[in-house]
């Protein structure tokens, strides 16, 4: 375990907060002169206090004679010091408060920001919890000493107004005092040291329980189906029983230092009392300062221990900050040229020789393609050949470690950001939709008339379904479309690609959940549209609509040809698309022989 | 039901906790004990003014030199007192923490127990983040609750009843002083408390949607680099930054408010203190000490009170948690296990009867109506039909995933609900369209269906299956790591392993789900044709959305509007005009291209 208060860790952290002080100096400086207010006030009010009792009280007492101006008076200071420390209380808790949001929401910002800017290759290296976490308790933990942070500043000033006031009155007493508050320090330190890395595995323990059962809870139907539920229940009953125990051992850390820390200051008023009645009786010191150092010390007792609330934040915060400053300081963001494709027409499409792969997979090893403007291309393959990828590589999603992509003839990486995504529209195999409504997830940014999405949804064969949603298009479709059936997603997707007038469109198995008629009537409207195409597919009557067929088998393109010139030359690819009639046709032989033998039994069965 | 039992909610606190209490024994158990602890610590508090006031009456006389003597042996009484206080604290603290964390981990593991045995149409109800929460951050509140808020609320309760006692053996007059003010302070705070659990009720919802818009831009990410849709997620997630950040600074605004009120208050009792306390003392009510100590008394009143709101939030937040993880636990699971009085079915092979069987989701229409079928043992059977027609549902009632609204299914003539879940899970297994797969490695997942399997079963279950070649292709094998959710695999290759897994489960009724929807034709046949053979002898139930699928079959169900409209063998029904023939000839046509849209596209070039 790493998180420990290490010098380093030390290091590093006060460089999170100089960074936190430099990007929000205004909100931190508000809220250090509120601290530092609040932090004099409470000697003040000890230094008050005494002298009420060392003016007011004690002569009253024994002269039996109220005085009652200077007990107005006095009542005035203590309210006086109380409203000024109250406001210095309320002045730093707003400010620093302020200062530690003002931060979240800046890096908030900026981290995603950045995933918006990163190139989808980035993002696949990735695991979408570590994203998500980055954004969210990663900047939150980053920035969690602010919080305590004018405090303790503020708990500075009060420690040397207090040392002050101390000397002041007599020094032998400010001996007790001084030896006093570095222990309280000290230990606090210890206290810290020792806690902070057990906090931060109860921490790491809490995170594991909430992904074993985020991940139990999301496979609830595979754990059902196949009667696993005590299983998961063991799995989970043991990451369960690792926090418990992480926790108690956390427990019984703060359970023997919390006393210890609270009893401290308790010795040392009685440490005051004791050597104070000396200092007393030599008459070194009065009554009032008596109790005013003992009233000092019990108000000191509470504050003094911020000075270790920012310390135990320092690790967590490092480890965020250090994630966070990974994210922003990712290089590789898309590079892009200056290039536009000005054509009105159907785009030209050429990819060379593209090599790619994700870690040390290998997916594409040369492969290629070129359509020609207007005319279609279908992709075909086996599961696992690179035909997503390819898709991919053809819109710029990712670009090539090895090969090129030209749109109208100009290398896609000379293009002007958003260039790519003018001319051409891919439709992924997984459908995503925004948490939006029909009309958001149709225009995106763009601001188009309802006769285009209509039109757009009346090609994607989605006007039906559309027109039935009780809202219409401003229909919202919550967390990912749930409430919609798969097919139903895909045509929403594949409208959203229609909708821009795209000049090539690329469909990755985009109509998989879709009945093959209504697949048809899509394929049918494609046809008249003013695009080139490139359509990954199995389905033979979506090979048919292509002009050629390029075969990939194991990421390298096989064959390419019309699809009947295909069929007739490569054994690979006519197996591949064939596979049906094939299996029809055996089916058929078989069924022929076995009529006269079984059939009619089973016939008999079923009807029974 | 698909909502949780959320009666909790409508409950009063103390009736929540209460039964909170009831399902928690091990922190019940000797928590008097602890409390008794937590008292005599609260003690500890008071000796320091105590000290102050011995002090000065009886040490240091208003005339004449402190009686130093007296003053040594009360600090060492005070001393030995916060000793023994603070052993006190200790234990309390230690007894506390093992208690609530043993009887919360429990409280977890239960929950979580009972979130499976809910029926699929109740978890698919909620949302997963949701489900999670309930057994991790709903617990975690009300152990935070219990450990620290509810604790501080015995202690400041404590430490205000020790307190008053104390001053009123002082003075009954200044307490009262002292009570006059603290009163209407304590009331005020109430209001104040409300008003910032609410301000933080809102910052917590704005979190959720600032979480679900950064969400997006990371799941969304390939959606909104191909349609450059950067400019409008910024602008979302910027905005839900922004209305965070706001209720932030409102909350913190009136926290900021409230917070330092008990300091002004505190102070004017002190100086109300310091002026009634003079009047008495010159009466002769009041000693000097007794006085002196008063002031330091009040103090002790600060704390109490400026932790009050923090407190009553955390038992708001506390009795919340409760609400929901016991919203849980009272949602009876409707699809439920007999248990041990259940039947359990002898292994071999299985035959399933359908009686007059209709089915509705709740509050919605029928989706199967009326359909009788039976299932011999041994057979093959395929169901086929459009989209919506109700293939899914007929399963999800076979494999009793859900009950039926009417009706019966007999499994070897027993009523499904009749038989055990641990042997009913034995031998009906179902494939599902979308196989999720956990984040380990490709063997381990595979395995899942059979634990204790050994990797030479594996991969011959895989060899059976006709996915040697695929195996061997990647580069490790079975120790391939999948992924979250199975995410680097392709979606062919996620149902692929789903299907091994259910393979290696070895059931003897086997139903596929359009199992196969996402793989290649070549390797889609040649799993048809290795289910073919591993399947003979059981029986099996697949769900077609190729129809090469239903050619092999032994019968064919033809699902139309939630009915069974045809049923028979392949050669019968294509030749016979209706529902099949139909979708026979559209799916020929898509899969052979013959008849489908024409060919080509006429190019400009």
């Amino acid at each position: 375990m790493t998180e420990r208060v290490s010098p380093q860790v030390l290091r590093e952290g006060l460089r999170v907060l100089g960074v936190a002080i430099r990007t929000e100096p205004l909100t931190f400086g508000l809220s250090v002169a509120a601290s530092a207010l609040y932090g004099g006030m409470t000697v003040a009010s000890a230094w008050v206090l005494g002298r009420v009792v060392e003016r007011v009280i004690l002569p009253a007492f024994a002269s039996g004679e109220p005085g009652r101006g200077a007990l107005a008076a006095g009542a005035a200071a203590i309210v006086a010091v109380a409203v000024l420390k109250a406001l210095g209380v309320a002045g730093r808790r707003f400010w620093a408060g302020l200062m530690q949001y003002n931060l979240q929401a800046r890096y908030r910002r900026e981290v995603t920001r950045q995933y918006l800017r990163l190139p989808l290759a980035w993002h696949q290296k990735h695991p979408t919890g570590q994203l998500l976490s980055n954004a969210s308790s990663d900047v939150e933990a980053a920035w969690a000493p602010i919080a305590p942070l004018p405090m303790a500043v503020g708990v500075v000033f009060m420690l040397f107004f207090a040392a002050v006031s101390i000397l002041a009155i007599d020094l032998p007493l400010a001996v007790v005092g001084f030896l006093l508050f570095p222990m309280i320090a000290l230990l606090n330190l210890a206290y810290q040291r020792v806690l902070s890395p057990k906090v931060a595995r109860a921490q790491q323990l809490r995170a594991e329980v909430s992904e074993v059962a985020h991940e139990s809870f999301e496979g609830g139907l595979v754990v059902k189906t196949l009667g696993r539920e005590a299983a998961e229940t063991e799995r989970f009953q043991a990451a369960a029983e690792r926090l418990r125990d992480a926790n108690i051992t956390v427990g019984r850390v703060r359970g023997l230092f919390d006393p210890v820390l609270e009893s401290l200051p308790r010795f040392g008023v009685l440490a005051v009392l004791l050597f104070g009645s000396v200092r007393l009786d030599a008459g070194a010191i009065n009554a009032g300062d008596l109790v005013q150092v003992c009233y000092l010390f019990t108000l000191l007792s509470w504050p003094v221990r911020s000075l270790g609330w920012v310390l135990a934040e320092l690790p967590r915060s490092v480890v965020g900050w250090n994630r966070v400053r990974a994210v922003l300081d990712a290089r590789g963001a898309m590079p892009y040229g200056e290039e536009s494709l000005d054509s009105p027409r159907a785009a030209a499409l050429e990819a060379k020789e593209l090599t790619f792969g994700y870690g040390d997979a290998t997916v594409l090893k040369g492969a290629g393609l070129s359509v020609a403007p207007g005319r279609t291309v279908a992709l075909v393959g086996a599961t696992g050949s690179g035909k997503s990828t390819l898709a991919s590589l053809l819109v710029r999603l990712v670009d090539p470690e090895e090969g090129v992509v030209r749109l109208d003839g100009v290398d896609v990486r000379e293009l002007a950001p958003g260039e790519v995504a003018r001319a051409a529209a891919l439709v992924p195999q997984d459908t995503f939709l925004f948490d939006d409504t029909v009309r958001g997830n149709i225009a995106l940014e763009g601001d188009l008339p309802d006769a285009d999405i209509w039109a757009a949804l009346r090609l994607a064969q989605a006007d039906g379904f559309v027109a039935g949603l009780p809202d219409g298009l401003d229909t919202r479709l919550g967390e990912r479309g749930a409430t919609l059936s798969g097919g139903q997603r895909q045509r929403l997707a594949l409208a959203r690609a229609l909708a821009r007038g795209p000049r090539l469109l690329v469909l990755d198995d985009a109509t998989s959940s879709v009945d093959p008629q209504v697949e048809a009537r899509i394929l049918g409207g494609l046809r008249d549209t003013e695009a080139s195409v490139v359509v990954v597919a199995y389905r033979k009557a979506t090979i048919a609509l292509a002009d050629e067929v390029v075969h990939l088998v194991r990421g390298r393109v096989a064959d390419r040809g019309a699809h009947a010139e295909l069929l007739a030359r490569s054994p690979a690819y006519r197996n591949l698309v064939n596979a049906y009639e094939n299996a029809e046709a055996e089916h058929a032989e078989e069924a022929l022989q076995a009529d006269g033998i079984d059939a009619d039994g089973i016939d008999e069965d079923v009807k029974a | 039901m698909t909502v949780l039992n959320e009666t909790a909610l409508r409950e009063g606190a103390f009736a929540t906790l209460r039964r909170g209490l009831a399902i928690t024994p091990e922190f019940r158990r000797g928590i008097a004990l602890t409390i008794v602890l937590a008292l005599v610590a609260t003690a500890g508090r008071v000796v320091t003014p105590v000290a102050v006031q011995q002090t000065i009456d009886h040490g240091l006389p208003l005339a004449g030199s402190p009686d130093l003597a007296y003053i040594r042996s009360a600090v060492l009484i005070c001393a030995a007192a916060i000793v023994v206080t603070a052993l006190c604290a200790y234990l309390m603290n230690v007894r506390l923490y093992r208690s609530t964390e043993t009887s919360l981990a429990s409280l977890r593991v239960k929950a979580f127990r009972h979130v499976h045995d809910l029926s699929m149409l109740t978890q698919s109800g909620q949302r997963k983040g949701g489900l999670v929460s309930r057994v991790t951050g709903d617990v975690d509140q009300i152990s935070q609750f219990m450990q620290w808020g509810g604790l501080m609320f015995l202690i400041s309760a404590g430490e205000i009843v020790v307190v008053t006692a104390l001053m009123a053996v002082y003075s009954w007059q200044l307490t009262l002083v002292v009570w006059i003010a603290f009163v209407p302070l304590a009331l005020a705070l109430r209001h104040f408390q409300r008003l910032i659990s609410r301000a933080y009720m809102t910052v917590r919802e704005r979190m959720g949607d600032l979480l679900a818009a950064v969400s997006e831009s990371v799941i969304g990410a390939p959606v909104i680099k191909a349609y450059a849709a950067e400019r409008r997620t910024a602008e979302r997630v910027d905005r839900a930054v922004e209305r965070g950040r706001v209720a932030q600074k409102r909350a913190q605004g009136l926290v900021a408010l409230t917070f330092p009120t008990s300091e002004i208050v505190a102070a004017m009792a002190t100086a109300a203190v310091v002026a009634g306390g003079v009047l008495l003392g010159v009466g002769g009510d009041i000693s000097a000490g007794e006085l002196v100590a008063f002031l330091f008394l009040v103090t002790l009143f600060v704390s109490p009170m400026q932790q009050a709101t923090e407190i009553l939030n955390e038992a708001q937040n506390a009795i919340a948690g409760w609400r929901r993880v016991l919203g849980v636990l009272d949602t009876d699971p409707d699809v439920a296990d007999p248990g041990p009085k259940g039947h359990t079915l002898p292994r071999g092979p299985v035959g399933v009867a359908f009686e007059d069987v209709a089915f509705a989701y709740p509050s919605g229409p029928r989706v199967l109506e009326g359909v009788t079928v039976e299932i011999p043992p041994q057979a093959r059977i395929a169901v086929v039909g459009e989209t919506g027609s109700g293939k899914t549902t007929f399963a999800k009632l076979l494999t009793r995933l859900m009950d039926p609204v009417e009706g019966a299914v007999r499994v070897d003539g027993v009523p499904l609900h009749r038989v055990r879940f641990a042997s009913l899970r034995e031998r009906i297994v179902i494939v599902p369209q979308d196989g999720f797969l956990f984040d380990t490695t490709l063997g381990e997942n595979i395995r899942y269906g059979r634990p204790g399997a050994s990797d030479a079963e594996i991969v011959a279950a895989l060899g059976e299956l006709g996915l040697g070649d695929w195996l061997e292709g990647l580069p490790r094998g079975l120790e391939t790591p999948v992924g979250q959710r199975g995410e680097s695999l392709s979606a062919g290759e996620r149902q692929l392993v789903a299907l091994a897994r259910a393979y290696l489960a070895d059931p003897d009724l086997l139903v596929l789900d359009e199992a196969t929807s996402a793989v290649d034709p070549a390797t889609e046949v040649r799993i048809q044709r290795a289910l073919d053979g591993v399947t003979r002898g059981r029986t099996s139930v697949a769900i077609a959305h190729r129809l090469s699928t239903a050619e092999a079959a032994d019968e064919i169900l033809v699902f139309d509007k939630g009915r069974i409209v045809q049923r028979g063998h392949h050669s019968a029904l294509v030749g016979t005009p209706g529902v099949y023939a139909d979708l026979h000839t559209s799916w020929r046509n898509a899969s052979t291209g013959r008849g489908g849209p024409q060919s080509g596209k006429s190019g400009p070039n």
